[in-house]
Order: C-alpha cells, then sequence, then structure tokens
C-alpha cells in the first residue's frame, strides 16, 4: 500500500499518463489493432483521430477495458491496467471517466440522480455532501437548473454536458469523449469543444478525444495522434503534425473540406 | 491518395461475394443453438448467484425490481386468475355433470388451480408483461450504451441490473401464485355456486377434502423456480441485445417465447420430480 502510494506521488509528475504499448486486438480473423503504441499526456486534451473503419472506438474500449487488448500494455500512472482483473481493475477505472457518443445517461433517472450516481455507488458520502458535490458540477457546467429534469427533455449539448459531469463527479483523472461532437449543429460543436477545455482546465483532467471533425480537433488538441487501420501513423502536436503532413494524414485533412491555413490558424 | 489506390485495387481483385453457410452449417447450427442458448442461461445464472451475495446490497433497487414485477402484476394476475377460475368451473361442472359428479368440481378445481394452473398462469402473466418489459429495459440500456457506462462506472451491470430482478422474481411469482390461486377458486365458487346451482358447501367441503398443503407448497415450489426462470431468461435477453432498436424487438420476442417454453418444459420436469413419477 505504502509502495502504490509512492508510486502515486511520483506518476503526478510524470508528464506521461497513459502508456500505450503494442496494443494488438482482433475479433475473429479481423485485426483491427495491429501493435499501436503511443502516450496519453497527463492533463492535456489527446485526440485520436482516422478514417472510419481505422480502430479508434476500438481503442477506446481497450483504453477504459470495456475490452481487454489480446495482447500489450495500458500502463496508467505507472500500473499496467490491461492485466487487471476484479478489484483491482475497479479501483483504477475510477480514475477514468466515459462521455459516450450517445451521453449513455440513465434514462430512468433525473439529471441530479445521473450525476450523484457515482458518488452513491462508490462513497460513503452524507446525502447533504452528495447534493453540494453534484450541485458544484452541474453550476459549473451551467446545467444547475436543469437538475429535475430527465435526459429525454435535453438537447444533444445539454445531455454532452451531463455526461461529463457524471465523468468528473468521482474527482476523476481521465476524461474518455467519444466522438462527442458528432451528429451536433456548428454552434454546439464549439459550445461542446469549450466544454472538453472548461473541464480540463477547471478540474485539471487529461482528456482523451475520439474524433473525426477536423476544424474541432485542431481548436481543442494537445495531441493528435492519427490511427490508421489499426496502426498508429502518427503521434504529435498539432502544429507539427500540419508541418509534416504526408500520405494517409494529408489525403484525411484534405478530404475533411478544411483548409491548412485555417486549421494553423485554430491550432492551440 | 497515394494511400488510397491499394484499396480500390483490393476491392477490384475480389469481385467474388462470399458463400453463405451450407444446408448441414446450418443445420447443425440450429441443432446447437439451443445448447448454445442453455450454455448462456446457465452462466448468467452462475454470475447472478456470485453477485447476488457480494456487496455493495442495493436495498432500493430490489424494492423497486419488487414493486414492478410484484405490485405491477397485482391487476393482471388477478383478473386473469378470476377468469380462469370461472371458466375452469364451467367446463368441469359441465363434464361432470354428465356423470353425476358435479359435487367434485370444487376439488378438482383447488387440486388444479394450487399444483398446476396458478404456478404456470402466473409466470405466463409475468413473463408478458415483467418480462418483457425487462427485456425491452435491458435492451434499451445496451444499444443506448449505458450497460457500457456502469462498466466504466466501475459497477457490475450483472450486480445492479441483473440481480435484484431475478430476486424479486423469485420472491414476487410465488406471492402472485398465491393471488391467483385464491381469485381463480373464488371465480369457480361464484360461476359454479351462484350460476350452476352448486351447493357452496359441498365445493368448498370437497376442495378441503382433496387439496391439502403439500399441493399448495408443490405449486409455490414452481412459482419459485418460473419466477427465477422468466426473469434470468428476460434479463439474458435484454442484457446481450444487439442490432438497435430492431434488435431489442427481436429480443423482446424471443423473451415471450422462450419464457413460454422453458415454463411449460420445466412444470412438467418439476411435476414429476415431485410426484416422483413420469422420469
Amino acid at each position: 500500500m505504502k509502495e502504490e502510494t509512492n508510486a502515486s506521488a511520483s506518476d503526478a509528475s510524470d508528464p506521461v499518463h497513459i502508456r500505450l504499448q503494442q496494443i494488438h486486438k482482433s475479433y475473429g480473423s479481423a485485426h483491427i489493432l495491429k501493435g499501436c503504441s503511443f502516450d496519453i499526456q497527463r492533463g492535456k486534451t489527446n485526440v485520436i483521430i482516422g478514417p472510419s473503419g481505422s480502430g479508434k472506438s476500438v481503442l477506446m474500449r481497450q483504453i477504459i477495458r470495456l475490452e481487454k487488448p489480446d495482447s500489450g500494455k495500458i500502463v496508467v500512472d505507472g500500473v499496467d491496467f490491461a492485466g487487471l482483473k476484479g478489484m483491482e481493475l475497479e479501483r483504477v477505472r475510477r480514475k477514468m471517466g466515459m462521455v459516450f457518443q450517445s451521453s449513455a445517461l440513465f434514462d430512468s433517472m433525473s439529471v441530479y440522480e445521473n450525476v450523484a450516481f457515482p458518488l452513491r455507488e462508490h462513497t460513503k458520502m452524507s446525502r447533504k455532501e452528495i447534493e453540494e458535490r453534484v450541485m458544484d458540477r452541474l453550476e459549473t457546467l451551467g446545467i444547475g437548473g436543469s437538475r429535475h429534469k430527465s435526459p429525454a427533455e435535453l438537447s444533444g449539448g445539454m445531455q454532452r454536458r451531463v455526461a461529463v459531469a457524471r465523468s468528473i463527479v468521482l474527482e476523476t483523472d481521465i476524461v474518455i469523449y467519444d466522438e462527442p461532437t458528432t451528429g451536433l449543429d456548428p454552434i454546439t460543436v464549439q459550445t461542446v469543444d469549450d466544454l472538453i477545455l472548461e473541464t480540463e482546465a477547471t478540474f485539471g483532467v487529461t482528456s482523451i478525444v475520439i474524433s473525426h471533425d477536423m476544424a474541432s480537433v485542431f481548436r481543442i488538441a494537445d495531441q493528435i495522434t492519427f490511427l490508421y487501420f489499426g496502426e498508429v501513423f502518427a503521434s504529435a502536436h498539432p502544429a507539427d503534425l500540419l508541418q509534416a503532413l504526408d500520405g494517409p494524414t494529408m489525403e484525411f485533412v484534405q478530404a475533411s473540406g478544411v483548409s491548412q491555413e485555417l486549421l494553423e490558424r485554430r491550432t492551440k | 491518395m497515394t494511400a488510397a489506390a491499394p484499396a480500390v485495387e483490393k476491392e477490384a481483385e475480389a469481385p467474388k461475394a462470399p458463400e453463405g453457410p451450407g444446408f448441414f452449417e446450418r443445420f447443425a447450427a440450429a441443432l446447437l443453438a439451443p445448447a448454445a442458448e442453455l450454455g448462456v442461461l446457465w452462466q448468467m445464472l452462475t454470475q447472478t448467484a456470485f453477485w447476488a451475495v457480494r456487496p455493495p446490497y442495493r436495498g432500493r433497487v430490489l424494492m423497486a425490481s419488487m414493486e414492478f414485477i410484484g405490485v405491477g402484476s397485482i391487476f393482471i394476475v388477478g383478473l386473469t386468475g378470476l377468469f380462469m377460475g370461472a371458466v375452469l368451473g364451467l367446463q368441469l361442472a359441465d363434464g361432470f355433470r354428465q356423470f353425476s359428479a358435479e359435487t367434485q368440481t370444487g376439488a378438482v378445481v383447488g387440486l388444479a388451480m394450487s399444483r398446476e394452473i396458478g404456478p404456470v398462469f402466473t409466470a405466463l402473466m409475468v413473463s408478458s408483461r415483467a418480462g418483457s418489459a425487462i427485456t425491452t429495459e435491458l435492451g434499451s440500456m445496451r444499444v443506448s450504451d449505458q450497460i457500457n457506462a456502469l462498466v466504466t462506472m466501475a459497477v457490475n451491470p450483472i450486480q445492479y441490473l441483473v440481480v435484484p430482478r431475478v430476486i424479486a422474481g423469485v420472491l414476487m411469482v410465488p406471492v402472485l401464485c398465491l393471488l391467483f390461486n385464491i381469485v381463480g377458486v373464488f371465480g369457480a365458487y361464484f360461476v359454479c355456486t351462484q350460476l350452476l346451482g352448486i351447493d357452496p358447501g359441498i365445493f368448498l367441503g370437497r376442495m378441503r377434502w382433496l387439496v391439502d398443503w403439500p399441493d399448495v407448497f408443490q405449486g409455490l415450489v414452481k412459482a419459485t423456480i418460473f419466477g427465477a426462470t422468466v426473469t434470468l431468461i428476460a434479463c439474458r435477453q435484454g442484457f446481450y441485445a444487439s442490432g438497435g432498436a430492431a434488435g431489442v424487438g427481436q429480443a423482446t420476442n424471443r423473451c415471450v417465447v422462450h419464457n413460454a417454453i422453458a415454463i411449460l418444459a420445466l412444470d412438467y420436469v418439476i411435476t414429476a420430480v415431485l410426484l416422483g413419477q413420469g422420469l
């Protein structure tokens, strides 16, 4: 236990939050992830892009351990997450929050109950403490007035806010966003982008964003990892990536319809 | 541009459509499907038993499930029990009258209700009302990533979603079965004594003479097993649903069909075991 504490203390200063090493994943004869290796930077917005079918969502499912990789390591704060089971797996998983593309809010619960759910499950906080924490998160994200509403009564952007509030209510270190801007109008896309940046700035979390919305990606990313049919083709700062566009990355940027000049202007 | 070229060439090289499974493959798959389904159910049953005894114990979730499965089914179970008893009384009285034995109607109604009709019809009603709703709810949660969301929040979905529903089924279906029996006997009593002219004292006397506590107990044992079966099958179909709204619809359909088959098949097996004959 003492060793763990020391490890965590030293890991907090490590700029690498998650290190993926040679991740392989197959479904039957389909080899989807072919040895993915890259680092997730602590306290930064790490975006994973790539064409449809390149394995982004599969990679996301391995990172949060919805599925176990066939081989490889996912080292979170010095612990190989890929090899964990049972309570150890759950303990590390509590460091992560996930915002699904569909928001995945519980229909049977109100906004307040959705956000309070992880606290009720994993802490011994009193009802008053839970209310204070939940309302703090809801107010910070600008949805305090919607606490009694059901998810179905909210717009897509508001649902994402509730999902973010739920993912960080346990004082999570890492938030994973699965295609957070898909299906939203341009103004809501910008709102969601701002939300990701605000969440990172306010709560100091590491963000992992799966996306193929190039305009949005270059606005929020500190690091872009380009996944190309199961392999990591490039992983760099957006400005560096734009300077060295070639092959699939060039094709991907051109096909997005957003000019390279605009992307350069949008880069953080 | 250069990267897209190999993909186009690949498509051009592979014009052949993949061949579907042949007759024997499909025949073998059809034969193995029930065994595979039983395997999945067994796996879910063992996981449910494992997680049922592990903390945390969620009393509120269990109460909500008991309310939904038990309290929510009172009306439909009571109503079907009333009509089932009434028509059973009518048919038996008419049949027995042909050889002047209509005084035995109460005895046979009581026996049939407590041993067979009560548990079987109660389970079928719970399957139709609560089972299908459970499948739809869990199926919707599956296809909208809500079950995955539970996993990412380090909450075991079997423990949170399946365990309370199966326990609620085990506890509530026997209670509903008792209700079905009482209302059913009342329906038969009313038809036989008020409409067909059978003496009320004889109707109840013959019932008390033939029906004993072991008969009621036999029905409750069946109801308990059916309660577990109905909820387990409903959870299994919803929990592993896939294919969007259409997939959830198909899962709900399978839930009702599989439950009906399971209830009737198990009914024979349990009866044979309890009677010690027929196996």
